[in-house]
């Protein structure tokens, strides 16, 4: 073998090398790239209905009407019916998740031993692990009857038993988020309080607690923005009746169980029927979004070490 | 000798003052008080839970039998079973999961191993963190508009599957690219060493070392799939199928959809089938995170010896 056929064979290896590291960051780099694609298909895809559904409803039927009924003769657009219900649905959650969740935070945090901590958070991750069509089974069947024996008039469909075990679903991810802010409250602020003789119930009040402000406020919106897209457990125990009202008592409908009752019919593509639930998925992808975007500003002030 | 300023032996000791004990002298009641209020609050909720899957073991339990598996749905509720939902179920997750993992761990792969910090890196970062934000709802309404109409794949398994592999994928990424980064920078240096390039260095190195943590995170994310009810409702998943799938274009129901269903009824009888649904849902979640713990487990021992 001389030197020349040794160089063509390394530069040939070298090419080859290139080739397939090439085809490989290509590749890979077009994987990475579906969630662009997907991102600007969910926008696409929701802008384009909604514009051609305002072509034919105003956004004054949009916005100035506490009425829906696109699927009767008489159609009316007042997107504040399915409005009303998801923030009903969503306030009775957080009240009840809330609470729990960041007092869950704070005995985790300051309270349990190491070894409790270890067992303690993979049992709430199991609590937002289970499917929410079974958290509805739940609702409808469980503790809606149980809260009937308290509260009289209290129909079988409701705001408030969907409410309240959606709070059970969406408490554990406040509680770990929660606990990761106070976590991150430095131990010399916990130091001084105690210092000065604070004790420790008032040094977790008058100082880790404000100083975890903005975490734990970002904990909260990424709740409330997961409620406000909850779709199982309002489409089972909820109902199906749009309508304006902060009665917790009545049938209501969401936002997202409307999608679900207009879905499970027969509708054919390109009728307003179908239309309206793309208008009411952008009313959606707007609210969670704007959560979402607010939660991280909230979680990016805690980094860069402002608390208060 | 210089003497320290702090740092004595009890500060050493206690590390944090958050494990210290509540001083019982300042304030004994309110404090021992609000410490079992915060342990109930934890605790409740999970209570909570087991008081309700109990009532569901009890009301589906009697009702669970090999039938009930090998049945098809029937209007009458005795006569019931879940061997469509069963059998589409398998076929969604089986190829939901030919699709997302590999385009999953690409993009991890993509994110960890290639991208430096371009701009367009930072965009792909910012839609999967958004992305992991947006209700499924919302898929079912892309999955109904990109597959099912502008795609033609109908209201198909191929278009359920494609529609839960997006809804995946930042879960998948996430748990790829945490498995990835547990690789110590010192091997990728050896293999560099040894005149391997970049991908060299992954296929042979980088992925088989974090193979296990990253059938994890899949298996995990797959076990949260297999629940997902919504997304497929809007895709227009059938709710009575009294036959098997053939195809991958074939219309199909699954396991969580049939639930929904009888769920939706007032029939008590129903109402049965569904809490014996739910158990048999559940006990499958169940025993996928047991293979991801298992899993877990023996890749920690393995990089501990």
């Amino acid at each position: 073998m001389n030197a020349q056929s040794i160089r063509r064979d390394g530069l040939d290896l070298c090419r080859k090398r290139r080739l397939s590291e090439r085809v490989a960051a290509v590749a890979l780099g077009g994987c990475a790239a579906i969630s662009i694609l997907t991102t600007a298909g969910i926008i696409a895809v929701l802008l384009t209905e909604t514009v051609s559904f305002f072509r034919d409803v105003s956004f004054r039927q949009f916005l100035g009407d506490t009425e829906w009924t696109p699927l009767f003769a008489h159609q009316r657009f007042g997107i504040w019916a399915l409005v009303s219900g998801t923030v009903l649905t969503s306030a009775i959650a957080i009240a009840t998740a809330l609470p729990l969740g960041l007092l869950a935070a704070i005995y985790l945090s300051e309270y349990a031993s190491v070894r409790a901590r270890r067992c303690l958070k993979p049992a709430l991750e199991i609590l937002a692990g289970i499917p929410t069509v079974v958290y509805g089974y739940f609702a409808l069947a469980v503790v809606t009857p149980a809260l009937q024996h308290v509260i009289p008039g209290l129909a079988g469909f409701n705001a408030l038993g969907a409410g309240i075990v959606m709070g059970i679903m969406i408490m554990p991810i406040i509680a770990s988020l929660s606990e990761d802010a106070i976590h991150a409250v430095p131990d010399s602020l916990r130091e001084g309080a105690l210092a000065l003789g604070g004790g420790k119930l008032r040094t977790i009040r008058n100082v880790v607690l404000p100083s975890a402000f903005s975490g734990i406020g970002a904990a909260v919106i990424i709740g409330i923005s997961r409620a406000v897209g909850e779709t199982m457990i309002v489409a089972i125990a909820a109902g199906q009746q749009p309508r304006f009202t902060f009665d917790p008592r009545v049938p209501i409908e969401t936002m997202t169980a409307y999608i679900v009752q207009v879905s499970l019919g027969d509708t054919p593509a390109g009728t307003l029927a179908y239309r309206t639930i793309f208008a009411v998925g952008t009313t959606l992808f707007v609210f969670t979004m704007a959560l979402n975007v607010a939660s991280h500003f909230l979680k990016k002030r805690v980094m860069k070490g402002g608390t208060l | 000798m210089i003497e320290k300023p702090y740092g004595t032996a009890a500060a050493v000791q206690h590390a944090s003052p958050r494990d210290w004990p509540p001083d019982s002298r300042l304030n004994p009641g309110p404090e021992r008080a609000f410490r079992a209020i915060c342990a109930l609050a934890l605790v409740l909720p999970l209570l909570l839970l087991a008081t309700l899957l109990g009532r569901a073991l009890q009301e589906g339990w009697p009702r669970l039998s090999m039938e009930f598996i090998t049945a098809y749905p029937s209007r009458v509720p005795a006569n019931a079973g879940i061997l469509p939902a069963l059998v589409g179920s398998a076929f969604l997750m089986g190829l939901t999961a030919v699709m997302a993992i590999p385009l999953g761990v690409g993009a991890a792969i993509y994110l960890e191993e290639y991208a430096g910090s371009s701009r367009l890196t930072g965009l792909i970062e910012v839609s999967i963190s958004n992305l992991a934000g947006v209700p499924s709802i919302i898929y079912g309404l892309l999955g109904l508009e990109l597959f099912v109409r502008a795609m033609a794949f109908g209201r198909s398994l191929l278009a359920g599957a494609a529609t839960l592999a997006l809804l995946l994928l930042p879960m998948v990424i996430l748990a790829a690219r945490e498995a990835l980064r547990t690789v110590p920078h010192s091997m990728r240096e050896a293999c560099f060493a040894l005149g391997a390039d970049r991908w060299q260095t992954v296929r042979r190195v980088v992925l088989p070392m974090s193979l296990p943590g990253i059938l994890t995170g899949i298996i995990l994310a797959l076990a949260r799939a297999i629940g997902e009810t919504a997304p497929l409702i809007t895709i227009g998943a059938l709710t009575y199928v009294p036959f098997l799938p053939d195809s991958v274009h074939s219309p199909f129901t699954a396991l969580p959809i049939q639930i929904f269903n009888w769920i939706s009824r007032p029939q008590a009888g129903f109402r049965v089938n569904a809490a014996a649904g739910i158990i048999v849902l559940l006990a499958i979640m169940l025993l996928m995170n047991g293979a991801a713990i298992w899993l877990r487990v023996r890749f920690e021992r393995k990089l501990s010896s």
